[in-house]
């Protein structure tokens, strides 16, 4: 599709940083022997990266941010202590993480157990590819990069397996197990729920669907507020992120997958775990709530700001709900993936579907699109009342005694069941 | 796709793949050679992004890496001899027969097809690319007969699944009684 004219093409034009990188990259690529200028590039990529996007998301609003913003959900002051309102925590962490002994068990597979981290960290750094930040800043504007993101998504769960399968430890086999159980489960309705969107737009590429957002001058996630929900549930699932997080739940299976890791080792997990957050909310910035554009103001603000502003708005969400809800057991959520997100998931994707075939069928004018919004987001509300309070089972308010032991059929004495069962 | 860039990748990819799928064969450890297996179809995803298919890489990591690898991966650990030293097997012989037997048929199959070999002109990246719409177009109109055919084995393969580790006491719950 044809780029947007939104921004010049000059490469002072600092709306967008791809017209000063493109410039800078195809002035030396004559100077400079070839094969160079791709080192150069990377050496680039890398700086500015780093300078816009990973020491503010990651470090001070993914590690501090989210630490201090739960500490205030839960009362607490959180880290305070480290340089002005304790923002050199993070840097203090990092180092005191880069000089722990990594310990090895002696039984552990080490070969596995050092690639874990490595291959954890690898396909993080693979999601920011596709991620539009601009009109002209994306890395490799593919015409499939939603299904990209969907595919690269699924290899961290095969990390998490490797590194638990490494240690030769119980518990650590649990977390594996409990992660891609999980992530079995969830794909399926994230994956339904993120058609209903490729439906609407008629594309797979994320930079068209900001297009097609901006041209049509509506949100997604007025559209497809069911997809919206599906996708947040589904992906903190993924991502282990807490009121989801049984893969390492510490009062259950001690760390989970991590157990026996320390040190740096773990250290690659902890941030990559808030790598995966910031790229999924990126990705939800992108697909639901408009990517760079912002009704107009992207000719004003540069559209990368508005865009990291979004997803460091959609992580608030990720940490919010974290401080907030106690973790689930893995039985409520596995009957949670498939018992409610699955035939949300469906429903949703028939409605978009009527609404499409509508649409291009009779000709519709755009402004129908309003009419499709209203239409969703009282079904999406109905749908999900209807399911939780008509179509599933009622939660005791005050339950006199607990519901396992009452189905099981009361409590029975040990000698009496073993001669029961023969 | 032409250029240095992309010849570098192809014999990066045909190491790679080529590694693996070795690796696979000889290794002694079960879940070692479920790794590799992953590592050889994200190889082959890489020659479909080469061939500028990118819709079928991308179909290659979801299908095969994120379900279909985890699904082996599940069932590896629920082998109960799936152990660190899982390496003797009784099968050499006729392993080594099947896989001869194996190996004649695809060599025979490269052999004996004509290979459509494109001139190395720069006509060819003028291309029309296949988008994902067409895939699916042709899918479900020129195709749609084996497209339906693998959905009912699909199904088939799950009530069987279902009937497999039904239980007694679960068959005996569900009887008229």
């Amino acid at each position: 599709m044809a780029p947007p004219v939104l921004v010049t093409d000059h490469w002072y034009d600092f709306r967008d940083l791809g017209n000063l990188s493109s410039r800078l990259l195809e002035s030396l690529a004559d100077v400079l022997p070839q094969g160079a200028v791709y080192v150069l590039a990377a050496v680039i990529g890398f700086v500015a990266s780093f300078v816009i996007f990973v020491l503010p998301s990651q470090l001070f609003v993914g590690v501090y941010g989210e630490r201090k913003l739960i500490a205030r959900v839960q009362s607490r002051y959180g880290p305070n202590r480290v340089g002005p309102f304790g923002l050199l925590q993070p840097i203090a962490d990092t180092i005191k993480l880069m000089q722990k002994e990594a310990l090895t068990p002696k039984s552990a597979d080490r070969a596995l157990m050092y690639a874990a981290p490595a291959l954890f960290v690898a396909p993080c750094v693979l999601l920011f590819a596709v991620i539009p930040f601009g009109p002209n800043m994306v890395f490799a504007d593919t015409s499939v990069s939603l299904l990209f993101y969907v595919a690269i998504s699924a290899l961290p769960v095969i990390s998490a397996f490797i590194a638990g399968w490494s240690h030769n430890n119980k518990y650590s086999v649990f977390g594996s197990v409990r992660m891609v159980a999980m992530a079995i489960s969830y794909e399926v309705p994230l994956v339904l729920g993120l058609l209903g969107i490729v439906l609407f737009t008629g594309t797979l590429s994320l930079q068209g669907i900001t297009i097609w957002q901006k041209e049509l001058d509506i949100w997604l996630v007025v559209l497809q507020p069911i997809a919206l929900a599906i996708f947040f549930i589904g992906v903190s699932a993924e991502l282990n992120r807490t009121p989801t997080d049984i893969a390492e739940a510490e009062s259950e299976i001690v760390a989970g997958y991590l157990t026996e890791y320390s040190g740096m080792k773990w250290g690659l997990f902890y941030g990559m775990d808030i790598g995966y957050a910031l790229a999924a909310s990126a990705f939800a910035a992108t697909v639901f709530l408009g990517g760079w554009t912002l009704f107009g103001l992207e000719r004003w603000v540069p559209p990368w700001i508005i865009f990291i502003g979004k997803t460091h708005l959609f992580y608030a969400l990720f940490i919010w709900t974290r401080g907030t809800l106690p973790r689930l057991r893995i039985d409520q959520l596995m009957g949670f993936a498939w018992k409610f997100m699955l035939p949300l998931a469906l429903v949703n994707l028939v409605m978009v579907a009527t609404e499409r075939m509508f649409w291009v069928e009779q000709a519709a004018d755009d402004s129908v699109v309003y009419v499709f919004a209203l239409v969703n987001i009282v079904a999406a509300g109905a749908l999900v009342y209807a399911w939780s309070r008509i179509l599933g089972y009622r939660p005791e308010d005050y339950p006199t005694k607990a519901r396992l032991v009452e189905t099981a059929g009361g409590y029975v004495p040990i000698e009496s069941a073993k001669g029961g069962a023969q | 796709m032409e250029g240095v860039g992309a010849a570098v990748a192809f014999w990066t990819l045909a190491g790679v793949t080529l590694f693996a799928a070795a690796g696979i064969m000889f290794s002694r450890n079960l879940l070692h050679a479920v790794l590799l297996l992953i590592l050889t179809f994200i190889g082959i995803a890489g020659f479909f992004v080469l061939l500028s298919a990118e819709f079928l890489a991308m179909a290659q990591v979801i299908i095969y890496v994120g379900a279909i690898a985890v699904l082996v991966l599940f069932a590896v650990l629920l082998t109960p001899r799936a152990g660190r030293d899982n390496g003797e097997s009784k099968m050499l012989l006729p392993a080594v027969l099947l896989a001869v037997c194996l190996g004649a048929v695809v060599l025979f199959v490269i052999t004996d097809t004509s290979w459509n070999t494109v001139p190395s002109a720069p006509a060819v990246e003028h291309e029309p690319k296949v988008a994902a719409s067409d895939l699916g177009e042709a899918l479900l109109s020129t195709w749609i007969l084996p497209f339906e055919l693998a959905s009912v084995l699909l199904t088939a393969a799950l009530v069987g699944a279902i009937l497999l580790v039904r239980s007694p006491e679960e068959e005996a719950e569900d009887m008229p009684s």
